[in-house]
Order: C-alpha cells, then structure tokens, then sequence
C-alpha cells in the first residue's frame, strides 16, 4: 500500500520546499517514493500542485481524484479546487489564507464565500489553520510551509523525530531556528485542536 | 549509496557518470535542469548555446572530436535542432553522443504536444525512454554504449512527468575516458552527395544490426503475470499501468523505442489472450504492433491528446470511476500572471492602451496574452514574432497598427535573421526587445547578453544596440527605454511606429524576481485621496485589488515598482 499526498497552492508559495522535506522524510523512512514537481508557466502565481507518494513500491508519479490520503493545502481556494482527488476518509489540511485570482481581482469571478462550511458539510476531514499566523509567531510568516508540516504530522504518518529530521535537513541553514519553531509550534496547535 | 533525485538531475549524474566532457544545450522546460545540474560537476565542460541547432552543432564536433558530449532541449527544441539532427546519423560520431529530448504531454509550459519519437523514426536515430529517475540515470549511461557500439547518435526521450519526478536513484562513480585521436576522414564527415550516398547506406546497415539488438537489448523487458491481459507500454506510461493492473496483467517494457523489436513483440502477443498498447500522444507503437498483424486496444479506447495517468487508465481500461466529491460553489480559474514589478507588463499595458496588434513570441511575456492586458494577438515559435509580423504586413501594409515582442534569450536564438529579413526586404515594422537580462520563463539562466556563462564565468556584454545596428536598423531608430517610465515608452513606441523605415524599440528593465534586483517599499494607498475608479488594476499587478471603493495593495507581494502610481490620477498610490 502507498500513502499519497497532494501538497496544493500557489505558485511562490513555498510548496517546493514542503514536498522536498516529506520525499526526504520518506526516504529516510527506509520507503520507496516519487515526488512530482511543477515547475515552468504555472509558477508564475498560478495554480500549483505536487504529488508525493511513497510506501514499499510506487510507481505513478501522480494522484488521481479520490485517491489522496492526505491533501496539504496553502491556500483555501486551492484546497477547493482540488478536494476532489481526496480519498474517501481523508484528511485535508489546509492553511485558511485567501489569495485572489486574476479573475477575481478583475472582478470577472467571484472568490467563493463560505468555502470552510461547504467542505466541512461534505463530512471531510478537514483541519483548517492560519498557517501564516503560527508561522509569524514563530518568527517568520515565511515559514508558513514548514508550519502546515507541522499541522499535519500526525496525518503524514512518519514517525515525529523522522519528520522533524527532514525539515531540518532541508531548510536554509540561517532560518533553521524560525523553520523548527514554527514546526513545533504547529503540531502543538494541531495536537491541540485534535483534543477539543 | 541511494538519494532523492529529480529525473532530470539523475540524467546529469549519467553523463558525468559516463565520462561526457562536453554539454551544449538551451534551456526549455521540462529539459532546462539537466544541463543546470551538468554544470555542478567540474569534469564537465557545459554550456548555454543561444539556440538547440548551436548547442546540436557543438555537441555533434564535440562527438566527432573524440569526447562523449550531450546537448540537451524540449521536444520544439528538436525542430530547431532538425538539420543537424538528420544528417548526424550519416556522419557517425567518435566520442558517444546523447541528445536529451523532453516532451510535454498536457503542455504543462509548451506551445503544441509534439510527439519525438516521430524524429528517432524519421532520422533513423536510435532512441531509449527510461520511466523513473533510476533509469533515467542507467539508459543515459546505456545510451553512449550504444552510441558507441553502433556509431550514432541516440535520442534520449523524457517526458514531463519524468524529467520532473523524484524518486530513489544508487549512485555510482565517474569512469573517465581519454579523447580519441582524431582521424581525418572526409568521406565520413563531409557530406556532399557523392559521400552522402554511401554513408546513407551505412546508416541502413546499422538500423539493420540495431533491430537485431532490439530483440535482445536488456533495456526492453518482460514481467509475466499470466496469460490473459499482455501491455505493451514505455517510459512513464509503464508506471500508469503497472498501478492499473498491478499483478493482474503482463508487461512488455519498451526501453528502445526506435527500431522497434518484431519477434519480441510477436512472442508476447502469442502468449496473451488480449493485447493493450498504453502510450501517450501518437500511435507510434500500436501502428507497429498493427503492421505486424496484431489486433491490439489502444488508442481506440485512449487519448491523443494530453497527459495520462493512473486514473485515466483505470476509466477507459477497466471502467472504474473515481469515488470523490467536490464543492457547488464554482471554482475560479488561477492562471498563471506576471510577477508583481514585472518589467514587461509596462510594455503591454502601453501596446494595448495605443490598441497596437501586438505579434509575441516565446517567454513569460505570452503572458501579456491574458486578461487584463490582453495585448498579444499571436504567439507561434521561437523568434517568430518578427518574421510573421513582417510578412502580415507586406499583405496589409499598416506598418503603424503593428509592433513585434520578443524577449532578449528569444531574440538571440531565432530574433536575428528575422530582422535581417525585415531589414534586407525593405520592410519598416517596429520591434520591441524586452530586455530583462535573463532566460527569465525557463527559471532564470544567462544568455549571450547577460555578460556570464552557464559555469559561472564572465562572458562579453554583448551589446542589443550594437547588434542590431549591424544588422542594418538606422541607428537613430534603434532607442532604449525604461518601460516602467509609462510617458517616455508611450512617446518613443509612438514615434518608432510612425517612422517609415525598420526601428527597434529595447524595453530594458531586469526581472523582478533576480536577486540583485533591489526591492523598494511597498506603495501605499492614501485612503483619502482614492476615489475607486479603478485605473490602477489595468496593468493587471495581483498586489492591487479595489473593495468598497477603495485600492488595497497587498504588502507582502509589493515590490514598489511604482508602475501603480503613475495609472492613478488622485495622487492615491
Ligand atoms: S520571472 Fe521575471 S520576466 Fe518573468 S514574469 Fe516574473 S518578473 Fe517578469
Ligand atoms: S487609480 Fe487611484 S483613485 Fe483610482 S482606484 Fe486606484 S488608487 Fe484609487
Ligand atoms: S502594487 Fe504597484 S508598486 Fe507594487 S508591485 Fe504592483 S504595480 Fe508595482
């Protein structure tokens, strides 16, 4: 069996860096895995997704709609856009951080209101977080990516200290401290959330 | 030792693992990171050639002159590339040579979905397709053996999806190869027809010997699972399969994708009840199965169109529907925009203000294309910007309605000898050089004019005026500008298109995203002098949005260009 995770956004927004640091933390898991990038036109503020799948032998470097175990959202628009491709019974996690688009800041379209309640109304397991703002506490509202790591740790499935090796080795080494702050500082929110 | 690496980079740790001394490639995507990643490792010389027939040429003198050498481009590189690419077959090589060829299935960042393997077939090139970045690295190695052994260039064919994945890769280390002695052999190398009739007759021979070896290459492989469901697949699209059927069919691999094997096929056809063909774009092996006299599914069920994938294969093939659901709300479109304080968007804005039928060209800026600029009426190839503006308007005259775009890196690569034809025939079109000092689309690498080499060592500042001032443009016609002083570039296009003989306009401003590019603060909105009137959201910069009436500029991506401010007549900004 494969554990598959979208990590959704957009472009700029740092998800490089988030699939780089679950495809390190799997293959430190002793698993098989493949990590699909996007790079190239949609990097320029479009829509953005990258896939990471590992477990004993994974050969698609994509997810298909209904087969993500875990969606990692940094946008809510995003994480609507691609909820489709969450697996029954998954878990989305999603920063709560609006980011018009072209359309929108034009005016041709709307940004849809209400996003949170109509998913959450789908029944998904959805955990939304003000990834930026834990981020900022931390030190840095940049280190947002590395923050909804931490938010989702428990659903990612590696062991903490794996994981937490991971984004250590693939931060910049000078926002290090920010980068393990905010990781902490996230699943600590997240394991909150999870008792109330 | 085992590491995450993208398939790309593991194409690159082939070559240095191969002994390649020599890389000559541009930059497209997905092909760019290969040669990006060659240039890490000393031992080998690499390079950014100003267009894939330059880097082809290179690769190809280096080959003959007794090195290994790659060049690497995306699938319409292989167009600009094709002269060479046909006649390299007749000549051999002497050194292995590689040529790195990326499609992209589902234009991810491309202008049409080119199939390459059409070239191996058309130039009677060998060609291998590896499916993950472990044989990405190993057919690279496996394409010099064969390069060598069979005296030809090969085509290494990626694809997107595989040039773009990570996954485990062993390294190994780097066997060096000394340079062969150099033999002067004209009757090999000089191909004019009385050689070339010979030559063309060892290249049949060799095609001969290679469908040989395709029965039996190890780069072609069997997984036999029993005897009903048999697939036929290659490359990433194995991958697809295999996560379709897993255990429940058997698989022929195809690793050399041209010559195609006959027995090989045949022997798996007669073992299977039913044959599927899974291939993205062309039927290039169904057609093959088919001449053999196999009924096989394939594209009858499968697309032509666009990328695959897993899920694709498991509706068509097996009928089986995705289980997901979605919200009611529509969903707005993201498309892709130019980067807040983007040089070019000055420039469009300006065009479509002076309602100029604009003819583009390659870049980030296509991207003046889309709402609110809205200011490019064609974009076709590489440096086709000047030469079908000129054409349009030796129908239809209206020198004044019509101006050419085009980046610097595009214009280096294919702008030139359209100028010179613009130049020569007696034309008097306007074109406008955006120069933002670097290969800006494909992430950022330098070019002829950026005064620097891919290896990091400083190269002659080639000078735009210079150039096209030899190149026959009055020199008094040929005007530089900062395009985010919106009056001065309104003024000069103006008055280059009213001029009534060719004129270069050069819009120099670098990208907004190069590190020595110094960011300002970020503009404010004066909340009392702003009257919502909207002007300020026509250059289309996704810092600024009007609610209630008012501008609001997002902080966090201001780069404090200023263009904003010289739109808003209140004094607002
Ligand atoms: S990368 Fe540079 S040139 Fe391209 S859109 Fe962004 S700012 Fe403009
Ligand atoms: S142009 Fe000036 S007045 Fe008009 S909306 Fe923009 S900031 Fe306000
Ligand atoms: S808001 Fe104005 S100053 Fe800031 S990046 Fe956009 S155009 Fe430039």
């Amino acid at each position: 069996m494969s554990k598959n995770i979208m990590i959704v956004g957009v472009g700029g927004q740092g998800t490089l860096l988030a699939s780089k640091i679950l495809g390190r933390a799997a293959m430190d898991s002793g698993l098989d895995v493949k990590v699909s990038e996007v790079h190239g036109m949609s990097q320029r503020g479009g829509s953005v997704v990258t896939y990471v799948r590992f477990g004993d032998e994974v050969y698609s470097p994509v997810i298909g709609r209904g087969d993500a175990d875990v969606i990692l959202s940094f946008e809510l628009l995003e994480a609507a856009r691609w909820l489709p491709n969450l697996k029954n019974g998954g878990v989305l996690v999603t920063s709560t951080q609006q980011i018009n688009p072209m359309p929108v800041i034009t005016g041709a379209a709307e940004y849809p209101e209400g996003l949170l309640d109509d998913i959450k109304a789908l029944g998904v397991d959805i955990r939304a977080f003000d990834a930026p703002a834990i981020a900022a506490e931390a030190g840095n509202a940049r280190a947002a990516n590395v923050a909804l790591i931490g938010l989702a740790a428990d659903a990612l499935g590696f062991d903490t200290e794996i994981l937490r090796n991971a984004v250590a080795a693939c931060v910049p080494e000078k926002a290090l401290e920010i980068n393990m702050k905010a990781f902490d500082l996230a699943a600590a929110r997240a394991a909150e959330a999870k008792r109330n | 030792m085992k590491k995450l690496l993208l398939g790309n980079e593991s194409v690159a740790r082939g070559l240095w693992e191969a002994g390649v001394r020599f890389v000559s490639s541009y930059p497209g995507t997905p092909s760019t990171e290969i040669t990006e990643f060659a240039a890490t490792y000393p031992e080998m010389y690499s390079e950014w050639a100003p267009n894939e027939k330059v880097a082809f040429e290179a690769a190809l003198g280096a080959a003959v002159g007794g090195g290994r050498s790659f060049c690497g481009m995306k699938h319409v590189g292989l167009n600009v590339a094709a002269d060479p690419l046909f006649v390299s077959g007749y000549t051999g090589i002497g050194g292995g040579m590689v040529i790195g060829v990326a499609d992209d299935p589902g234009m991810h960042s491309s202008q049409n979905e080119q199939d390459s393997r059409h070239y191996a077939i058309a130039a009677k090139l060998p060609m291998v397709e590896p499916s993950n970045a472990a044989e990405c690295k190993e057919y690279t190695k496996a394409a010099y053996e064969l390069s060598e052994r069979f005296d030809t260039p090969v085509i290494l064919r990626l694809t997107t999806r595989v040039s773009h994945s990570r996954s485990p890769v062993e390294l190994s280390e780097r066997v060096e190869r000394e340079v062969a002695p150099y033999v002067k052999d004209p009757g090999k190398h000089v191909m004019m027809p009385a050689n070339a009739k010979k030559r063309h007759v060892v290249v049949e021979e060799h095609l001969a010997a290679l469908a040989e070896y395709a029965e039996v290459t190890p780069l072609n492989t069997v997984e036999e699972n029993g005897a009903e469901i048999g697939v036929i697949t290659a490359g990433n699209c194995w991958n697809y399969a295999k996560e379709t059927y897993g255990k429940s069919a058997s698989y022929l691999k195809l690793g050399l994708l041209n010559p195609l094997p006959k027995k090989l096929i045949l022997d798996f056809a007669a073992k299977h009840s039913t044959l599927v063909v899974i291939e993205e774009l062309d039927p290039v092996i169904e057609n093959h199965c088919r001449a053999l006299g196999l009924t096989v599914t394939g594209k009858d069920v499968l697309p032509l169109c666009g990328e695959y994938s897993e899920e694709l294969l498991r509706e068509r093939l097996l009928g089986i529907e995705p289980d997901c659901c979605e919200v009611g709300a529509p969903i707005p479109a993201r498309p892709p925009v130019l980067c807040p304080g983007c040089p070019h968007r000055g420039v469009f804005y300006t065009l479509q203000k002076l309602k100029l039928r604009v003819s583009g060209d390659i870049g980030c800026y296509t991207l003046g294309a889309v709402p609110p600029l809205s200011a490019i009426d064609s974009v076709y190839c590489m440096g086709a910007s000047i030469s079908s503006l000129h054409g349009a308007c030796k129908v239809r005259g209206e020198e004044d309605k019509y101006v050419a775009v085009i980046g610097d890196s595009t214009f280096m690569h294919s702008g030139l000898t359209g100028l010179v034809n613009v130049v020569y025939n007696g034309g008097n079109t306007t074109t406008l050089i955006l120069d933002n000092s670097i290969t800006g689309m494909t992430g950022h690498q330098d070019n002829p004019l950026t005064g620097k080499t891919l290896m990091g060592n400083p190269a002659p500042n080639l000078s735009l005026e210079a150039i096209c001032a030899a190149l026959g443009v009055p020199a008094d016609h040929i005007r530089a500008v900062d395009p985010n002083d919106l009056a001065e570039l309104e003024k000069v296009v103006k008055e280059e298109v009213a001029a009534p003989c060719p004129s270069v306009v050069i819009c120099r401003r670098p990208c907004a995203l190069l590190k020595s590019v110094k960011k300002n603060p970020p503009i404010q909105v004066d909340a009392e002098k702003c009257v919502g009137c909207r002007s300020c959201m026509k250059i289309g910069c996704p810092c600024i949005s009007v609610t209630g009436k008012k501008a609001k500029i997002d902080e966090s991506m201001c780069v404090g260009c200023g263009l904003c401010s010289q739109m808003c007549r209140f004094g607002a900004l």
